[in-house]
C-alpha cells in the first residue's frame, strides 16, 4: 500500500464495463511528511468516497483491486482503500486532512 | 492505472494467434501535469482509441483482461478513453 494525496480525478465515457459507476481518482504518492511528492501520480478507483486533498492509502496491484472492486475477470489494477487520519513518524504525529 | 497519450499505432502481421484483431497503440505515459513518465510503450486496445486521445491503461495480468480473449500474452492494455481530467497539486496539498 502506498501513502498518497488525492490531487484530482479523471472522467471517461468510453470505458471497460467494469468501470461503470466507479470514480477514478488521480493520486500522488507522498513522502512520510504527507506533503512532499514522491514519484509520478497514477490513477486509482475509489472505494471509500475520498476527495481532493485527502491523504489516502492506495494499492497498486490487481488482485487487491479486484477483491475490493469487482470479480476475478475485471481489469482493475489500482484502488484507494482507506482515508488516513494520522501518520506517526519518529514520535511526530501528522494529521491526514489538510489544515 | 495511469494516464497516457496515444501517439501512434503499431501493425504486426505475424503475431500470437490470440492477438488477431486486436489493435496495438503506441502510448506515452504521463502524469496529471502532462509530464512524461518513461518512454513510449505499446498497448493492446479494445476500445478503438485514436491518435491524440488521452487514455487510461493498466499493466500486468489486468492488461489481458481488457481483451475479448482474456488469456493473451499482453502486458499493457487500454481500459478507458479519458474525456477530461483535473489535477491540482496545490488543491491536493502536495509540495
Amino acid at each position: 500500500m502506498i501513502l498518497c494525496r488525492v490531487v484530482g480525478n479523471a472522467i471517461s465515457t468510453v470505458k471497460h464495463p467494469c468501470f461503470e459507476g466507479k470514480i477514478v481518482l488521480i493520486v500522488q504518492p507522498v513522502k512520510p511528511d504527507c506533503h512532499t511528492a514522491k514519484g509520478r501520480s497514477f490513477l486509482a478507483c475509489d472505494s471509500v468516497s475520498a476527495g481532493v486533498g485527502d491523504l489516502v492509502l492506495a494499492a497498486r496491484e490487481g488482485n487487491t483491486a479486484r477483491q475490493i472492486l469487482g470479480c476475478d475477470t475485471d481489469p482493475h489494477h489500482a484502488v484507494v482503500l482507506a482515508v488516513v487520519d494520522t501518520v506517526n513518524v519518529g514520535g511526530e504525529s501528522i494529521q491526514g486532512p489538510l489544515a | 492505472m495511469q494516464l497516457a497519450k496515444v501517439i501512434g499505432t503499431v501493425v504486426a502481421t505475424v503475431k500470437h494467434e490470440s492477438l488477431t484483431g486486436v489493435r496495438l497503440l503506441l502510448i506515452q505515459p504521463h502524469d496529471h501535469n502532462g509530464i512524461p513518465d518513461g518512454g513510449p510503450i505499446v498497448a493492446a486496445d479494445a476500445l478503438q482509441a485514436g491518435v491524440g486521445e488521452t487514455v487510461e491503461w493498466v499493466t500486468g495480468r489486468e492488461a489481458a483482461l481488457t481483451l475479448p480473449v482474456t488469456f493473451s500474452p499482453v502486458d499493457c492494455g487500454i481500459v478507458s478513453i479519458v474525456d477530461e481530467y483535473h489535477g491540482d497539486d496545490k488543491a491536493g496539498g502536495v509540495r
